[in-house]
């Protein structure tokens, strides 16, 4: 899932001054599973802020919706009406999100109350952990499933750099060194001799590093001739 | 081409040393933190004569300082043979391979590739790291250009190639501890031509990485030189074994090290009384790795003191250094 968390409401708060009618927009998946941009979330914020501008003496209208995924078309369309009556939205979805509705409505000043973290897993209740980076050519076969471009904090391809120690990376003890990682279940499953091949240098180019990325799938497109 | 080298790979100076089975020496030098360069020409003076080639670090701890080449080119200027340092933190494999041109036209000779210590250590903890190649695709890349006169990506290199004798490092005391002589044998095959370990203070721990390196027979393959180094201080000796990730400083080391300022009141001579066993401790890791089979010479890692290498190279036994090195 896509991990993110709100940020400070004070942020928020410099970032829709001025409006008088706010609308909070949820989004019904990944942000509602880690807690932070859901139906609940949505409906805590819009009151916090509400109160918090009263308290200031510029009372301002806020409400809250969620829809059920942020970041496709036909989802977001269910709440145009409620969009029509405000003078901003603020997004809790994903990046994504925020860009999905800032597109679908572009008079509108749309802002972001979360800031997304990374794609990864809760590992234990209310913890999450970095699992992908979206490098775009997937090397976890030859790593015993642990990724180094995610997990490595160096993102080395051949093998744990002199800082790691007790199963720790040295840049704190809390974080895993994910060379340890791979090469105990490597050896757990008896296939230590794929670290002993040179991995050669990435090829970002799949990676951000080419530019914004895109996948085009001729056989799923309605208008394959068609412009995008 | 290995003609014009009479059987050498590289017009390395420190090639020339390993090759000829004399017992090899390196040091090193630490750029400043500003841009004088009169500092590296003091410190090439305490070095000069003492070490047959010098590192010089790059961005040492993820912390800003000169140039690993612009300094190397002082120090070369000042009669010492540097070996650049150049981590993979810093830069991406165009800026690296122009920085590799740079150097050789500069009239350097030994790289040596690292990974880099993260930069969450250093002075800009803000920065975006690179890491677009690893150490041991740095070797390759390094190699690529000397061996096959060819970039990273494979296009040719016309005219002058760059031809360093290559370098990279090994730390025998991180994790996992089975997998560093494996991994120092992935860095043989990548082409590194020598290699330089961390710090060695534990010795037994030492001898049993060097067996495994000749069970593989990987000593064969790769010149290794063992890293040792003088402790300033018992709070130096402390800081290193309960601070630094990958460094196993033993017991007994720390001891020593409180021993030898116990009973003197005096802070300046308790401090100097430090320093002396600082060294002697070297002096006798020195001898030690002598002794222990695959090990072609020392590396010493005076950091900040580098006015220690020529005492301990003399108590060593290692004085003079061969080829002119050692004329002061």
């Amino acid at each position: 899932m896509i991990v993110a968390e709100q940020k400070p409401l004070e942020e928020i708060r410099n970032l829709i001054r001025g409006a008088e009618k706010v609308l909070v927009v949820g989004c019904g998946t990944c942000v509602t599973v880690c807690f932070s941009g859901g139906e609940k979330e949505a409906g805590i914020l819009a009151s916090a802020v509400r109160m918090a501008s009263r308290v200031d003496g510029r009372p301002q209208q806020v409400t809250h919706a969620v829809v059920q995924r942020q970041c496709e078309w036909e989802y977001i369309d269910a709440v145009r009406d409620q969009v029509r009556e405000a003078d901003l939205i603020v997004s809790l979805g994903c990046g994504v999100g925020v860009q999905a509705l800032a597109e679908r409505f572009p008079e509108k000043i749309v802002v972001p109350g979360l800031n997304t973290a990374f794609m990864g897993m809760p590992v234990e209740q209310g913890v999450w952990s970095e699992r992908c980076q979206a490098c775009g050519n997937c090397l976890l076969g030859l790593t015993g499933g642990v990724c180094p471009i995610a997990r490595c904090s160096k993102q080395l391809l051949n093998g744990p750099c002199g800082g790691s120690v007790d199963g720790h990376c040295e840049i704190n003890a809390d974080t895993d060194c994910a060379w340890q990682l791979i090469y105990d279940r490597l050896k757990a499953q008896g296939r230590l001799d794929l670290l002993l091949e040179i991995q050669p240098a990435k090829d970002w180019r799949t990676s951000r590093d080419g530019g914004p990325r895109k996948i085009v799938r001729e056989d799923l497109r309605l208008n394959p001739t068609g412009s995008d | 081409m290995s003609s014009a080298n009479n059987g050498f790979r590289t017009e390395s100076r420190l090639e020339r040393v390993l090759r000829s089975g004399t017992f090899a020496v390196t040091a090193e030098l630490g750029p400043p933190k500003n841009a004088d360069p009169a500092v590296i020409r003091q410190k090439a003076g305490l070095l000069r004569g003492w070490a047959d080639a010098v590192n010089i670090t790059d961005n040492q701890t993820a912390i800003v300082r000169m140039s690993s080449i612009a300094a190397g080119k002082l120090a070369f200027d000042e009669g010492l043979e540097p070996i650049i340092q150049m981590t993979c933190r810093d830069r991406n494999r165009l800026a690296m391979q122009a920085d590799i041109l740079g150097a050789y036209a500069l009239g350097l000779r030994n790289l040596l590739c690292l990974t880099g210590d993260h930069h969450s250590f250093g002075n800009h903890p803000q920065a975006k790291n690179v890491h677009d190649l690893d150490s041991t695709q740095l070797i390759q890349m390094v190699v690529g250009l000397r061996d096959h006169a060819a970039f990273q990506s494979g296009e040719e290199i016309k005219g002058v190639a760059p031809r360093f004798f290559v370098g990279a490092a090994e730390n025998p005391f991180a994790d996992p501890a089975d997998f560093r002589p494996l991994r120092l044998g992935k860095k043989a095959r990548a082409g590194a031509d020598f290699v330089q370990t961390q710090l060695v203070y534990n010795v037994p721990r030492f001898r049993e990485f060097m067996a495994r390196v000749c069970d593989l027979g990987v000593d064969k393959q790769i010149y290794l030189l063992a890293g040792v180094g003088p402790l300033k201080s018992l709070g130096a000796a402390k800081y290193m074994r309960d601070k630094v990730p990958g460094l196993d400083v033993p017991n007994e080391i720390v001891e020593r090290m409180e021993a030898a300022g116990k009973g003197i009141d005096e802070k300046k001579a308790k401090a100097e009384a430090a320093k002396r066993v600082g060294i002697d401790i070297c002096v006798e890791l020195i001898q030690q790795m002598r002794e222990i089979p695959g090990v072609a010479g020392v590396h010493i890692m005076a950091i900040e003191w580098e006015e220690a290498v020529e005492e301990i190279v003399t108590r060593a036994g290692l004085a003079p250094r061969p080829n002119g090195s050692a004329a002061k």
